[in-house]
């Protein structure tokens, strides 16, 4: 306690006080004084009395810094004298000081930023209880990893695993929703009743699903997110036992989910419904539509449960013919929801991570070129009798005064970079990374920040501190200064700035490979002309969804009216869009031998106007058209894709197709199209198999409009249009095909680490090019005595330019080769990322190494055309 | 000189407490003297390092002190001992009879072997 007294005391006491240190010169007077007094009073002269006084207290000047250093707390003392003088330092070099900060700024800013988005994803648990425990269940097929089950496997699955202590299943979906203005799409998920309970999430309002309240016979109930809840309840408790209209139905509301609830492997869904097993799909073991969650039991691995469950898949393929070919695989939840971003991620951090390298090298051989200019400051002192720890810790609290004030401008400037990217981020994709809502500066960046800060720090006062002591310091007072002392320096500034280009060429290897993926990415063969299309995505009224007939004559009532607005060309239907993937089949091919295979191909439902609309490629054969009907008898459009897999050397054109199922009605193939890319854009082409809308509709559908001009603006038009002719129709997802194939996580993640690495790279070549600049600038002006003798001894200008280019180029040839052997290295980093270009493409490598060389050698010509001005006579006069 | 003991690790403090005691609020110099007084003039203090002691003890709030005129009418700086000074000087001189007692009792010529 009374430690802690004194320790606040003297902590207070590093105020510096005119007052106190008035008192302390009264004290010590008063008591030379009276002891003065009693010497003369025992019989000492008077200048023995005071020397006697004097000499008992121990000297004056002693006995204050005694009573000083009790007065305050000295290393602290020291310490901010140290850092006035610092900051004193340090303003009297603005021009040094702006350029470290300001690197040393960018650094922080882009690794902190990035560091966020690392935290939010990777570090940060998910909002659920021992979310470590949570596991994703899949079926596996040949082309699909990660395929939804079927609801009989998925009870099987519940049934006999011995690994699990829930599972649950789930499935993201679309309702439509009766408002006061007519009819609405809304995300939704259908779950388990025990999957929140599975989740240990407990709803903030009301309560969670009961056991049995999703059986088919159960009362409909729904539960509402948190958004969802604000946005159309006011966030009002009365909601609960309020009755909300989904898919036709009622639903009583009887909970609301916590605001910081998320599950992105459902999408963001606004109503949860419990799956009551009750449509056409549930009952088969061949229809695939859900999702498994499960909790480990306590003690059993990943690799255990995966096993278990591969094991029933194996009993279940014995026992159902349609489980066929059929696997299982479990993948921890985490993996899920955040696996597809962490390879982006992995890439930025290390972007971040070696531009952040690029400026402490930067600043460090800054901090270098100064402390030589301070050889002799540090010699000087160091004669005066300054201990090395003392001179040291001048450079320490230097470095740290920079790195603090660095740190400071990275942190705020991290701040609004944060809120760029996020902006960057589209709705659609933030809806599927959902835990990076709410991204802010939180006590694990702080902490990264300092840790980053801390290395800096050290890295700038060890290296100047080190080179200052070494070989001697005496040297430095010796020499005055000039000469010799740059010979040592430049070998290992010059192994500074070779490291910097190498890591500039890394990054802009990285970046160029990134832009090419993008580029080749999006010039990949659409098999379809995706400019001036506008799409949107139709839900037909409830109360017709089970008859055909009125389905395809609601569908050609919706064509005809949207063909028949201004600005329109032509209209298409599509059970789905390009690029979204989809639905898959069995087919077999009549007239070839079949034992039951699971022949597996894409499958779509398309009407006459589909292909003509997308302008694809007929091959073969014809388009459907608005004859094949019901009343004909079937008809299939096949792709290339599919000729080339089923139909090896043959004419598909007037074969017929089957369906797998014993009873399927024989097809007959009328025409051949070009692949057109309805899945990933940076998978091959699945085999697709389109049927006509006609003889096989949907309620649920795409409609393609090729437009003259202005297709975004046109949307709104189309889709009030539709809804004008019935207020049962739900239109949404109202998107231009461009903005779709932007938008796929295919296109998005290359643009997104593009534009990243590419900023990271454009600055890490500024930074590179300053530094190959301060190196020579250095060097020039170390060796103006040398070129002034030089040209006294009648070199040429030329000469004098080469002299000090061929210096440049040794480095920029050595950085740049280095560079270029370790981006090839680090490109299998970005494997995952690339898309029709190899990492060690020799085309980008080469332009990377041109630009390098020519943007460096540009940043010498300076101080090279300085070099060869230098007036002989006034360079051997200097000094 | 050279046979005076020089004030050990420590004790100071202890000297200085018990001298304001003794002799009340007192100034620098009048509690070095008097310190060497109680000594018998054996012990050898360095005044220069009774006002780093002065001021330890004053952070600690054991004394505290005040501007005052001294008994020859000179401006001086006068110590004195707070309550809470009072109960260190107790336990501190309590600690120390037990300390002295037991080194006594082993210097003792019957070598302390009871």
């Amino acid at each position: 306690m009374k430690r802690l007294r004194a320790w606040l005391v003297r902590l207070a006491g590093l105020w510096p006080a005119a007052r106190r240190e008035r008192e302390l010169a009264d004290e010590i007077e008063s008591h030379l004084q009276m002891h003065i007094a009693d010497n003369l009073r025992s019989g000492m002269r008077p200048e023995q009395a005071r020397r006697d006084a004097i000499l008992k207290l121990g000297g004056v000047e002693p006995a204050k810094e005694a009573y000083r250093d009790r007065r305050t707390v000295p290393v602290l003392e020291n310490l901010m004298r140290d850092a006035r003088y610092a900051i004193r330092q340090l303003r009297k070099n603005p021009g040094f000081t702006c350029a470290a900060v300001t690197v040393l700024g960018l650094g922080m800013c882009a690794s902190v930023a990035v560091f966020a988005f690392v935290d939010a994803t990777l570090i940060k648990p998910l909002p659920y209880r021992d979310p470590a425990r949570l596991v994703g269940l899949f079926e596996t097929v040949q082309f699909c990893p990660r395929c939804p089950l079927s609801y009989p496997d998925y009870l099987d699955w519940k049934r006999l695993n011995k690994v699990f202590t829930a599972v649950d299943a789930f499935e993201g979906t679309g309702f439509t929703m009766r408002t006061n203005s007519g009819t609405e799409m809304v995300s939704g998920a259908q779950v388990t009743a025990g999957f929140f309970r599975t989740l240990g999430v407990s709803p903030v309002l009301g309560r969670d699903f009961r056991a049995g309240e999703d059986s088919p016979a159960a009362p409909r109930t729904a539960m509402l997110s948190y958004a969802a809840w604000q946005k159309r309840y006011a966030g009002k408790a009365a909601l609960l036992g309020q009755t909300v209209t989904l898919n036709g139905a009622p639903n009583t509301i009887i909970g609301v989910l916590p605001r910081d609830f998320h599950f992105a492997a459902a999408g963001e869904p606004e109503f949860w419904t419990a799956l009551h097993a009750s449509n056409s799909c549930y009952p088969q073991r061949g229809c695939h539509s859900l999702h498994g969650l499960a909790r480990l039991r306590d003690g059993i691995s990943l690799q255990t449960a995966d096993a278990n469950i591969k094991l029933i898949a194996g009993e279940l393929e014995k026992q159902y013919s349609s489980n066929r070919g059929q696997g299982g695989s479990v993948v921890s939840l985490t993996e899920l929801e955040v696996g597809h971003i962490r390879p982006i991620l992995t890439v930025l951090l290390c972007g971040a991570g070696l531009l952040l390298l690029i400026a402490c090298v930067n600043v460090t051989s800054l901090v270098l070129v100064r402390a030589e200019a301070r050889r002799r400051e540090m010699a000087v002192r160091s004669a005066l009798g300054g201990s090395r720890a003392r001179l040291v810790s001048q450079f320490v609290t230097e470095a740290v005064v920079l790195v603090a004030a660095g740190a400071a401008l990275g942190l705020v400037s991290a701040k609004w970079l944060m809120r760029l990217l996020i902006g960057l981020i589209g709705p659609d994709q933030m809806a599927a990374m959902p835990f990076l809502y709410g991204l802010s500066l939180n006590v694990r960046m702080l902490a990264f920040a300092v840790a980053v800060s801390i290395g800096a720090a050290a890295l700038f006062s060890i290296t100047p501190a080190w080179r200052s002591f070494s070989p001697d310091l005496r040297e430095g007072l010796a020499e005055g200064g000039r000469g010799s002392a740059g010979t040592t320096w430049r070998r290992f500034g010059a192994n500074l700035v070779v490291l910097e280009l190498a890591i500039a060429v890394v990054l802009l290897v990285g970046a160029g490979l990134l832009g090419k993926s993008f580029y080749r990415l999006l010039h990949v063969d659409m098999g379809m002309q995706p400019d001036r299309l506008a799409t949107l995505r139709i839900a037909e009224p409830d109360s017709i969804r089970d008859n055909n007939a009125k389905v395809v004559a609601l569908a050609r009532e919706i064509v005809s009216r949207t063909a028949s607005l201004p600005g329109v060309e032509s209209v298409g239907i599509s059970s789905l869009l390009p690029v979204m993937g989809g639905n898959t089949m069995w087919i077999r091919v009549l007239g070839h031998p079949f034992h039951g295979e699971h022949n597996e191909v894409g499958y779509r439902q398309v009407s006459s106007g589909y292909f003509t609309t997308l302008r694809a490629k007929l091959l073969r054969g014809r388009y459907f058209t608005e004859a094949d009907d019901a009343s004909k008898p079937p008809v299939v459009i096949i792709d290339r894709a599919l000729a080339e897999k089923y139909f090896p050397g043959e004419d598909p054109v007037g074969r017929q197709m089957a369906y797998s199922g014993a009873d399927s009605p024989p097809m007959q193939v009328v025409g051949i199209v070009d692949d057109i890319k309805e899945g990933a854009l940076d998978e091959t082409t699945w085999p697709t198999l389109y049927v006509a809308f006609n003889q096989d509709p949907d309620d649920y559908f795409a409609l393609v409009v090729r437009t003259s001009k202005g297709e975004r603006a046109l949307l709104p038009t189309i889709a009030g249009a539709i809804r004008r002719i019935d207020p049962g129709i739900s239109t949404f997802d109202q998107r231009t095909m461009t903005e779709r194939i932007d938008n796929t996580t295919a296109a998005y993640l290359r643009r997104c680490s593009t534009w990243l690495v590419g900023g990271f790279a454009s600055l890490a070549l500024l930074l590179g090019a300053a530094g190959i600049y301060g190196v020579i600038a250095y060097s020039v002006s170390r060796r103006t005595r040398e070129i002034g003798v030089r040209m006294a001894l009648g070199a040429q200008r030329g000469t004098v330019y080469r002299l000090i280019l061929q210096e440049a180029g040794w480095l920029i040839a050595a950085g740049i080769g280095i560079g270029l052997v370790c981006s090839v290295a680090a490109a299998s980093l970005l494997h995952g990322l690339l898309f029709g270009v190899r990492p060690a493409d020799p085309e980008t490598l080469a332009t990377v190494a041109v630009l390098l060389a020519i943007s460096a050698l540009l940043a010498c010509y300076i101080p090279a055309r300085r070099a060869a001005s230098i007036n002989p006579v006034e360079a051997l006069r200097a000094d | 000189m050279n046979d005076k003991t020089d004030v050990w690790q420590g004790t100071l403090a202890l000297m200085v407490l018990k001298t304001i005691e003794t002799m009340g609020p007192l100034h620098g110099y009048g509690i070095a003297r008097r310190i060497e007084q109680t000594s018998g003039n054996l012990l050898s203090l360095n005044y220069g390092t009774l006002y780093p002691a002065l001021l330890k003890l004053e952070q600690e709030g054991a004394i505290a002190s005040a501007w005052g005129v001294s008994e020859n009418n000179r401006k001086a700086k006068f110590y004195r001992l707070t309550r809470g000074g009072r109960r260190q000087l107790a336990k501190e001189a309590r600690d120390w009879r037990q300390a002295t007692a037991i080194l006594a009792r082993f210097l003792s010529p019957s070598g302390g072997v009871a």
